[in-house]
This record gives C-alpha cells, sequence and structure tokens, in this order.
C-alpha cells in the first residue's frame, strides 16, 4: 500500500477532533496552571493575578528539595524494581502455554482494576502487627514475635511496585513475544547457558524497550500520592502529596502550581536525558 | 567410534510421535543431509542432536560420549537458524565473536578469529558493521562463520538457505560443501530441497513419518531407491504397477517386458523409472504402445507425456534423441529393464 503525505486542508481534517479535546482539555488546563504559578497568593484562599517568583523562590529551599530529591529516587526504585522482576517473569510468561499466558495476563489485569485505596488498605493489613503477614511468619517459626512493618520507606516501594507492576508486564509484553526465541537458542548453541544467554542477547536486544518500559514506570511512580501517605511516615511523602496537600488543605493554589509546573520540568528533563543518553550509547 | 551415533531416538509430542525410533551413523567428517517433506521430523532430529529438545527416549553419541542429557551450551557445536539469529544489538564482528566471548577468550585471541573467518567468508573488514545493513547472503556467511567460530566437533543447519533467492542459493550450496570439504567438519544439514541435498551431501538421509526411509550417497538414491516415497520425493519418476507372470517376468500393462523380473514369490510389485531412462520409439518395434497427451518443450529438454492403457508416463530426452511426436500420435515406450527398480511392496 502507498501512504502519501496528506496534502489537503481535508486531509488534516481527521486531527481536528482529537487535536481541539488536547486543546479544551489538556493545553488549557495546563496553560492555567502555569499561569497561576505566577500569581499572587491572597490569605483566605484566593489569588489575584500577577506576575511573581515567589512561589518558585519558596519551593527552592532545603525541605521542598528533599522532597523533590525523595519523589524522583522513590520513582526510580520503583520502575527499577518493576523491570527486574517484570522482565524475567514477561520473558517466562511468553514462553508458556497460551492458557496460562491468558491465565496470567487476566490476574494481572484484575490487579489493574484495584483502586489505589484498595491496594494501600490491603497491603496496611498485610503489614500490620495484628493481622499482617508476619503472624504467618510467628506460626511458621520464623520469627518469634509479630511486628508491624508499616509505616516504613519499605512498605511504600512495596505498595508502589505492586500497583505499577501489571503495567510493566503489559508493556514488555508485546515485546518480549515478538523477539525471535531463535535468538536464544542461538546463544545456547554457541555456549551460552540459559541465564547467560538472557543477560547477553534477550536484554541488550530488548534495550530500548527496557529504557522505554522505565521512564514509563518512573512517570507511572511519580503521580502516586495516596500509597506514600498510607503506607508511610511524612519523610515518605512525595512531591505529589504536599501538591495536594497545598491546593487542597492549605488552600494555597500558586504555590501548588509552581511545584507541579516544577515537578513535569524536572520530569521532562530526565526523561530527555534517558532518551540522549540511549541515542549515545547505541551510536557507541 | 568417532563421528556421531543416533540409537532408537523417539520423540513424542503428548500422542504424536515425531520421530519414531532412528538409527543413524554419521562418521567423522561426512556431510549429511536430512530430506524430507515439512512435518517428516527432520528439524526435530537436528534439534536434538543440538541438544534444544530432549529425546523420548533413545541415545545420542558423539566421538563415543554419550551426549544425550548434555546441555546445548556444552556441546560445543555450531549450528545455523533458519531464520540465522543474528544478534541484532551486535556488529558483525561482535556475532561472530560472540562464542569466544562466552568462553571468555582473550580479547586479541577473538580479534584474530574474527579477522580469519571474515576472510574466510569473503568478507573482510566487515566487523564494525550492524547486522541490519548486510544482505541476505552476507547475512549467511556471518551466521556460518559464528557457528564456525569455535571450530565445533559437529556443525548443524536447518533450512540454512531456504531465505535465498535461487541463483544464490545454488552458489551457496558450492560454497558450503567446499569450506565443509576444506575443514572436515561433521556437518548435518536440514533441507526440503532436493537440489540442495544432491549438491552437497556425501550421505543424504531421506525421513518421512518420523521414520528414516533410506540413508545413502546421493546417486544410490536417485538409482536405487529403497521404497515408493523415496523414488517419488527424490526427483521425477515413473512409478509402474508390474504382476508376475508364470515364470518369475514381469509384465505391465499386460505387456511383458523382456529382461524385467520381479522378485522370486512376488505376484505384485511397483516398479520405479526415471523419465530420462525411458524411450520413445515408434510405435510397435517391441515396446510398450501409447498416446502422446503432452509436450513440454523446455528448451534444453522435451518432457513428454505419454498415455499408456490409462496410465501418465512422462519420458524427458534432449530434443535430437527422441522421434518428432506430437500430441495425439501413436508412439512406442521403451522401458530399459537395468534401470528400472523394483520397489519392495
Amino acid at each position: 500500500m502507498r501512504r502519501e503525505p496528506p496534502k489537503t486542508f481535508g486531509d488534516y481534517a481527521p486531527l481536528l477532533f482529537p487535536a481541539g479535546m488536547l486543546t479544551i482539555f489538556f493545553v488549557v488546563p495546563f496553560g492555567t496552571m502555569i499561569a497561576v504559578s505566577f500569581f499572587q497568593r491572597q490569605q483566605g484562599g484566593f489569588y489575584t493575578p500577577a506576575f511573581v517568583f515567589d512561589n518558585y523562590a519558596r519551593f527552592l529551599s532545603a525541605f521542598f528539595g528533599g522532597v523533590l530529591g525523595f519523589s524522583l529516587m522513590l520513582a526510580i526504585a520503583v520502575a527499577v524494581c518493576c523491570v527486574v522482576l517484570a522482565l524475567p517473569f514477561t520473558y517466562l510468561l511468553t514462553r508458556m502455554a497460551r492458557s496460562v499466558q491468558v491465565l496470567w495476563l487476566v490476574a494481572l489485569l484484575s490487579v489493574l482494576s484495584l483502586s489505589e485505596v484498595i491496594i494501600g488498605f490491603a497491603w496496611s493489613t498485610l503489614f500490620s502487627r495484628t493481622a499482617g503477614i508476619t503472624n504467618v511468619l510467628v506460626a511458621l517459626g520464623i520469627m518469634s514475635e509479630a511486628k508491624a512493618l508499616t509505616p516504613s520507606f519499605a512498605a511504600v516501594l512495596t505498595g508502589m511496585v505492586y500497583q505499577a507492576f501489571p503495567y510493566t508486564v503489559l508493556v514488555l509484553f508485546p515485546a518480549l513475544v515478538r523477539l525471535d526465541p531463535t535468538l536464544t537458542e542461538a546463544a545456547r548453541t554457541l555456549g551460552a547457558s540459559p541465564l547467560k544467554a538472557f543477560f547477553t542477547v534477550v536484554v541488550p536486544a530488548l534495550r530500548n524497550t527496557i529504557t522505554a518500559t522505565l521512564i514509563m514506570v518512573f512517570i507511572f511512580a511519580l503521580g502516586s500520592y495516596l500509597l506514600p501517605q498510607l503506607l508511610g511516615r511524612p519523610q515518605h511523602w512525595t512531591l505529589s502529596v504536599l501538591i495536594t496537600d497545598q491546593a487542597i488543605y492549605q488552600s494555597n493554589m500558586p504555590f501548588a502550581a509552581a511545584m507541579a509546573v516544577f515537578l513535569v520540568l524536572v520530569t521532562l528533563g530526565l526523561v530527555a536525558l534517558t532518551v540522549v543518553a540511549g541515542r549515545r550509547g547505541e551510536a557507541a | 567410534m568417532s563421528g556421531l551415533v543416533l540409537q532408537n531416538v523417539v520423540k513424542e509430542f503428548g500422542a504424536f510421535r515425531a520421530v519414531n525410533d532412528v538409527d543413524l551413523t554419521v562418521p567423522h567428517g561426512t556431510f549429511v543431509c536430512m530430506l524430507g517433506p515439512s512435518g517428516c521430523g527432520k528439524t526435530t532430529l537436528l534439534r536434538m542432536i543440538a541438544g534444544l529438545d530432549l529425546p523420548t527416549s533413545g541415545a545420542i553419541r558423539l566421538d563415543g560420549d554419550d551426549i544425550t542429557r548434555v546441555p546445548t551450551h556444552k556441546r560445543n557445536l555450531g549450528m545455523v537458524f533458519q531464520s540465522l539469529a543474528l544478534f541484532p544489538h551486535l556488529t558483525v564482528g561482535e556475532n561472530i565473536a560472540y562464542p569466544l566471548r562466552i568462553r571468555k577468550a582473550q580479547k586479541e585471541e577473538q580479534r584474530r578469529r574474527v579477522d580469519e573467518l571474515l576472510s574466510m567468508i569473503h568478507l573482510p573488514s566487515y566487523a564494525d558493521r550492524p547486522v541490519s545493513k548486510l544482505s541476505g547472503g552476507q547475512r549467511q556467511r556471518v551466521a556460518i562463520a559464528r557457528a564456525l567460530a569455535i571450530s565445533p566437533k559437529l556443525f548443524l543447519l536447518d533450512e540454512p538457505l531456504s531465505a535465498l533467492d535461487a541463483k544464490l542459493r545454488e552458489a551457496m550450496q558450492v560454497e558450503l560443501r567446499q569450506l565443509q570439504q576444506k575443514l572436515g567438519i561433521t556437518t548435518i544439514v536440514v533441507t526440503h530441497d532436493q537440489r540442495e541435498a544432491m549438491t552437497m551431501a556425501d550421505t543424504v538421509v531421506v525421513m518421512n513419518g518420523g521414520e528414516i526411509r533410506q540413508a545413502a550417497s546421493p546417486i544410490e538414491i536417485y538409482r536405487r531407491p529403497a521404497d515408493s516415497f523415496v523414488a517419488d520425493f527424490i526427483g521425477q519418476t515413473n512409478l509402474i504397477e508390474a504382476e508376475a507372470d508364470g515364470q518369475g517376468r514381469a509384465t505391465v500393462f499386460g505387456q511383458a517386458v523382456a529382461g524385467l523380473h520381479l522378485p522370486p514369490g512376488a505376484r505384485k510389485a511397483t516398479i520405479s523409472i526415471r523419465p530420462e531412462d525411458v524411450h520413445l520409439t515408434a510405435p510397435g518395434a517391441g515396446a510398450l504402445s501409447g498416446t502422446v497427451t503432452f509436450v513440454r518443450d523446455l528448451g534444453g529438454t522435451i518432457e513428454t507425456f505419454v498415455d499408456v492403457a490409462g496410465r501418465q508416463i512422462v519420458a524427458v530426452s534432449t530434443p535430437r534423441a527422441r522421434p518428432e511426436v506430437a500430441v495425439g500420435q501413436p508412439v512406442g515406450v521403451a522401458l530399459t529393464p537395468d534401470v528400472c527398480v523394483v520397489l519392495g511392496k
């Protein structure tokens, strides 16, 4: 089939609807948010139009810098954990019988259908002292007495990895299914053990997919604001939690907007860096 | 003994028997082509030799050692896959060096060997190119070089030339055979292309339904097929039903053929005769009489389709060695007894 680039205005017409939707529901609100981030806050929850950098200046403090750093670190940790767990899992899944694959994918999709609130409360129960998994360990004689595993960083990380894992598998699945299975067989005939074949052939051959998945899970994890509150201490709260706090409870829209804009910029910067680094790695 | 020995090898996938009780001995340094229609078990057999599939029962020995349960990566073999399976993230040189890198060979040693192999496959100075920039024939050579990098004891190829166009395939067949003779490496090729098998092999193994129907030299297979499947699968042939008369002489279509005998005691048998061994003569003259139904003039050869008592017989001859006949004309068909093969029933 021959594809010609669109020429007349009519050829571009199908684009109008999505472009319109995108403008009304994304570009305009985002523009508003950028504008508000420069506005002056009034006591009592209002703001007046202005062009001040106070909101950004306030953000550049050790406290908010620390929160931003923690948020990025948490999102990176979630992304890395998810990909490290999901890559071997998905690889093995693609080599299983069709019926087994369907069963697993349905199970993963059902996890996706759970709301963040349910996941959060479920894990806080599982990590609690009175009804948690430590009781099972005590019953098995592995631990001497039950204890609470939450609130803690590990609990936040576990909850978020659990939430992002199905996404990770679903993003990796098509690429791994398409991966020629004879590549690993060839590696084995050439002297690589199955494990070595996985690391010398499957992982490098999927480098771009893995990078893309890392970025996707990173961004997904960056937006999480419920799980850190349900499973973590205040020092485990992410920037998203603070933004919610400022916007809803402190009624400081300009500051919340400034933080959101800053978060978007930092995220875009990191993603751009990853892409550039990936390009350079490919050229080398 | 040195070489590869398969003993009573069976492979079952559920209730399906893909390979049924195969015995085969491949002496060191021979070139074997496994030939058969798709689904005949030839690829499964090759995968078991490579260790990618485990036999349900039976044994595989290489130079006297039982390798039946040895994992693939410890067998030190070289294999070329139908898809070639070149690693897309590595350059040509890195692909060829992969088996050496896995075995932790010195960097210097790796480079030397890669250069050696690249010049062997006539692609010097290609080491730094990405695999995606190569043509089909070049990829083929790289896959062969990679499989030979460690000088393996056993060189296995699964339909290696099927992705190439006809001209290139013929050239690669010759090249592969010359390479194998130079290196003296035991080689097993799976193919469904009989020309390929005839060109390259010392021994052709014809398989069907998971069993070896005949294993012999190409010319032996062609001239003395063991059964009607082999006769029909290798080249073109005329399969003719023959009956014995009282004296053990064969009669074909009710006419006795002088000099052609069936095995003692046999009442019926199938006779295979190659089209080039069927001679057309003037009608009568002690031959079978038939009618020409179709003539395919290919320039170099002419195929004449003759109807003899309701059965079609094909004769192939060079243009000058054949009487002028046209469709609808009566013609005599002479069967030379000593080139007719009586197939066991």
